[in-house]
């Protein structure tokens, strides 16, 4: 049986281990500014990169110390709240902005550092794109300092493509694109990898046909209370159940969790990958393909995720996350500093050229030495509308309600009336 | 101790504290120091990390909160109300009978027989007791990563089975209608090994004379099992159902890694549904009432089992 440890347990609990390791450690450190920075990072490569910038900032700053923790994707977002006030926060974590930092903004527990942004006239906020400060803003006041940026698109392989004699540049309207999935599995090949499994790469699919039937103002209308029963949603949901029907997903895709979806695709044993920007970067390539090679970039290509005939969105209405890091009430005076540091532009073309980072800071996309990134950094450029990852924006609860809605709907196992009247209930506790 | 029904029905016993005799009253004494000293810590702990902790979840459970800063918003028994409204809910408690119903159906059987061969005087009997146990000494947490790996549709062993056999390999673990079966011979691969080690210790405590006597009076090997043995075994037959039961309430650490609860929910068990549906979405006060559920049937279940059938035990 399992039961939630109270706070006033876990508070005499935490108190009771303070005491021991003040006694234990008081000679031990003192004038030493820890700053404690949580991560999700589990490719090493990538994490070199941090902590050689980590390294650079304590060279210069003796009386710091970075200290990196791990935590895995899942393990992070259901042990936060409990860390976060405990005397054992960590002093940075990661953030994916929308209704949970909203949510953690609320709890006095985090930082608005809004105060450090405008010091010296602005100068660290003039530094990076208005729109990735605005997005990790709440009423105005910033709580996370943004260092990545992303967009979902369509991925494809181009060999696939041509067997089946599909020219992807015509692709324009969701007609188009079911169009090319059926032309696929008449030729015989899986035309799309689908992560079932974690629920969120599908959720992808409802978020952008959402997106594409709503578009900005009726999306913003649904999330400012209107609620997602409209018109839109539905006729969304349903072509979503549509495509569920064509069963264009590779076979057990409900018990694929997102690795085994980028390894149907990198594998190429199916044609289409609805992704992240870096999905065709060597390095991501050979991370997920089972052979550990994965597509070469010039077999893969990528378009925007089409129109929808007589909806409201545009093409350049962008889907993607939106990355920084928080600072916990209890960290050490000098972590915006850091963070500053961070962020700037040297670290970040640095950050940008290595891990394959669409950077948030401005002036360094010239990191962006990767042709498919700097296509994706491209499109991000023009952008009318960004909209987070849902399972984010509307806060954990309605955000996982969707999740299982999407799954639902495209394994037809929730009708789009009922999985829209379950997001209602969801969004209506909420209000 | 024999007790006196009173005339108004009220049950006393024969001496009243204060009546205690002189030689009781001196026992009594000598056992205060031993309270004193040893009971304040043990209630303390059990105060601090279990009344306290079931309270505060009872009393979280009529909150629509979610785990940061104190609650406030107070909704009565909505939480209830959308607990036993979830689908999902509804299938983690079908499917937590499900286990208990195949324990009792296959797996206690199986444990039984195969506790029957290897109590036997075999050449390699210790060496099968060590093997058929061997999958309850490992970690739930590894043992749902390899079955996960065995039942892969692309890469697994039952895939590759099938394929020997000129089969498309099925996927079962993304296979609504088939997951939680698959599911379910994974507990009882796991847990097979734990209940026959009860009946080995159970066959290793019967009284061999009995079953001596029944060869001279000509029994038969499944007479001798059917009207001796298994009677004998009534004991560790209980208790055996009674870890099924408790175990199934408890599963948790082998689903989240075989099938995280999924396809479509059809794989959750309470406690996975109280982690996907309270931890996961931070709903603290939902989850709060999901564990108060959990808990009542959990209390239920262990005192009514033990009055009925483990009274005598």
């Amino acid at each position: 049986m399992k039961l939630h440890f109270g706070r006033a347990t876990r508070r005499t609990f935490m108190v009771a281990l303070s005491a021991i390791a003040l006694t234990a450690g008081v000679s031990a450190s003192y004038a030493e500014s820890t700053i404690k920075w949580m991560h999700l990072e589990q490719n090493p490569e990538r994490l070199k990169t941090w902590q050689d910038i980590a390294a650079a900032y304590e060279a210069s700053h003796p009386d710091v110390k970075i200290e990196f923790q791990f935590l895995e994707n899942e393990a992070f977002k259901a042990k936060l709240p409990t860390l976060l006030q405990s005397d054992d926060a960590p002093s940075i974590f990661y953030t994916w902005g929308g209704g949970v930092l909203k949510e953690q903004s609320e709890t006095g527990k985090i930082r608005d550092i809004t105060a450090a942004m405008d010091a010296d006239g602005g100068a660290w906020r003039n530094s990076i794109s208005p729109a990735a400060v605005d997005g990790l803003s709440v009423d105005g006041k910033v709580y996370a300092a943004p260092f990545q940026s992303g967009l979902v698109s369509f991925f494809y392989s181009k060999a696939l493509f041509e067997k089946a004699g599909i020219d992807a540049t015509t692709i324009a309207t969701w007609a188009d694109f079911t169009a090319a999935v059926q032309k696929l599995k008449d030729a015989g090949i899986t035309p799309i990898a689908g992560g079932g499994g974690d629920k969120w790469p599908l959720h992808f699919y409802w978020s952008y046909l959402a997106m594409r039937e709503a578009g900005k103002a009726g999306f913003d209308a649904a999330k400012g209370g209107e609620g997602f029963q409209g018109e839109a949603f539905l006729k969304a949901s349903q072509l979503m159940a549509d495509l569920g029907k064509m069963e264009p997903f590779q076979d057990g895709y409900l018990g694929a969790n997102w690795n085994d979806t980028q390894a149907v695709f990198a594998d190429g044993r199916a044609a289409i990958l609805l992704g992240f920007q870096d999905t065709p970067t060597p390095q991501t390539q050979a991370n997920a393909a089972t052979d550990g090679k994965g597509q070469p970039p010039e077999n893969l290509g990528r378009f925007a995720f089409p129109l929808v005939e007589g909806g409201a969105g545009v093409i350049t209405d962008d889907f993607g996350g939106l990355n920084g890091w928080v600072v916990s009430t209890a960290a050490p005076p000098e972590t915006e500093d850091f963070l500053k540091f961070f962020t700037n532009v040297d670290n970040m073309s640095m950050m940008a050229e290595k891990n394959g980072t669409l950077p948030t800071t401005l002036g360094a996309d010239v990191g962006v030495k990767d042709a498919a990134l700097a296509d994706s950094a491209a499109q991000m450029a023009k952008a009318t509308w960004h909209q987070n990852f849902l399972d984010q924006d509307l806060g954990p609860n309605v955000g996982r309600v969707v999740n299982d809605m999407s799954v639902g709907i495209v394994s037809g196992e929730v009708s789009p009336e009922d999985a829209l009247q379950q997001i209602q209930d969801a969004f209506s506790m909420e209000m | 101790m024999s007790q006196i029904t009173t005339a108004s029905g009220v049950s006393a016993r024969p001496f009243s504290f204060l009546g205690l005799s002189r030689r009781r009253r001196s026992q009594m004494r000598g056992k205060w120091p031993v309270l004193v000293l040893f009971l304040p810590p043990a209630l303390l702990l059990f105060t601090v990390f279990v009344i306290l902790p079931m309270g505060e979840a009872a009393w979280y459970s009529f909150f629509n909160w979610n785990g940061y800063g104190l609650p406030t918003q107070w909704i009565g028994w909505k939480n209830y109300e959308l607990v036993f409204k979830q689908s999902a809910f509804r299938n983690a408690l079908v499917n937590n009978g499900l286990i208990i119903l195949i324990s009792i159906c296959i797996q206690v059987p199986l444990a039984m027989w195969l506790a029957t061969m290897v109590t036997r005087n075999i050449k390699g009997a210790t060496f099968f007791r060590l093997i058929f146990f061997l999958p309850y000494v490992l970690a739930d947490v590894a043992a749902g990563l390899i079955w996960r790996f065995v039942y892969d549709g692309e890469f697994g062993l039952v895939a590759n089975i099938a394929r020997a056999f000129g089969q498309t390999p099925p996927f079962w673990l993304a296979d609504k209608q088939v997951a939680f079966y698959a599911v379910l011979a994974v507990i009882v691969w796991k847990y097979f090994g734990f209940h026959m080690m009860l009946f080995i210790a159970g066959l290793q405590s019967l009284d061999k004379s009995v079953l001596e006597a029944a060869d001279i009076d000509g029994a038969t090997g499944w007479q001798k099992f059917h009207r001796v043995t298994l009677p004998l075994l009534g004991s560790t037959v209980r208790l055996s159902i009674f870890f099924a039961v408790v175990g199934s309430l408890q599963l948790f650490d082998m689903i989240m890694p075989l099938t995280g609860g999924g396809p479509s929910n059809s794989t959750q068990t309470l406690v996975t549904f109280l982690f996907s549906f309270g931890v996961m979405r931070m709903q603290v006060g939902f989850g709060s009432a999901v564990g108060v559920i959990l808990f009542i049937i959990c209390v239920t279940l262990a005192f009514s089992y033990k009055r009925v059938f483990m009274k005598n035990d």
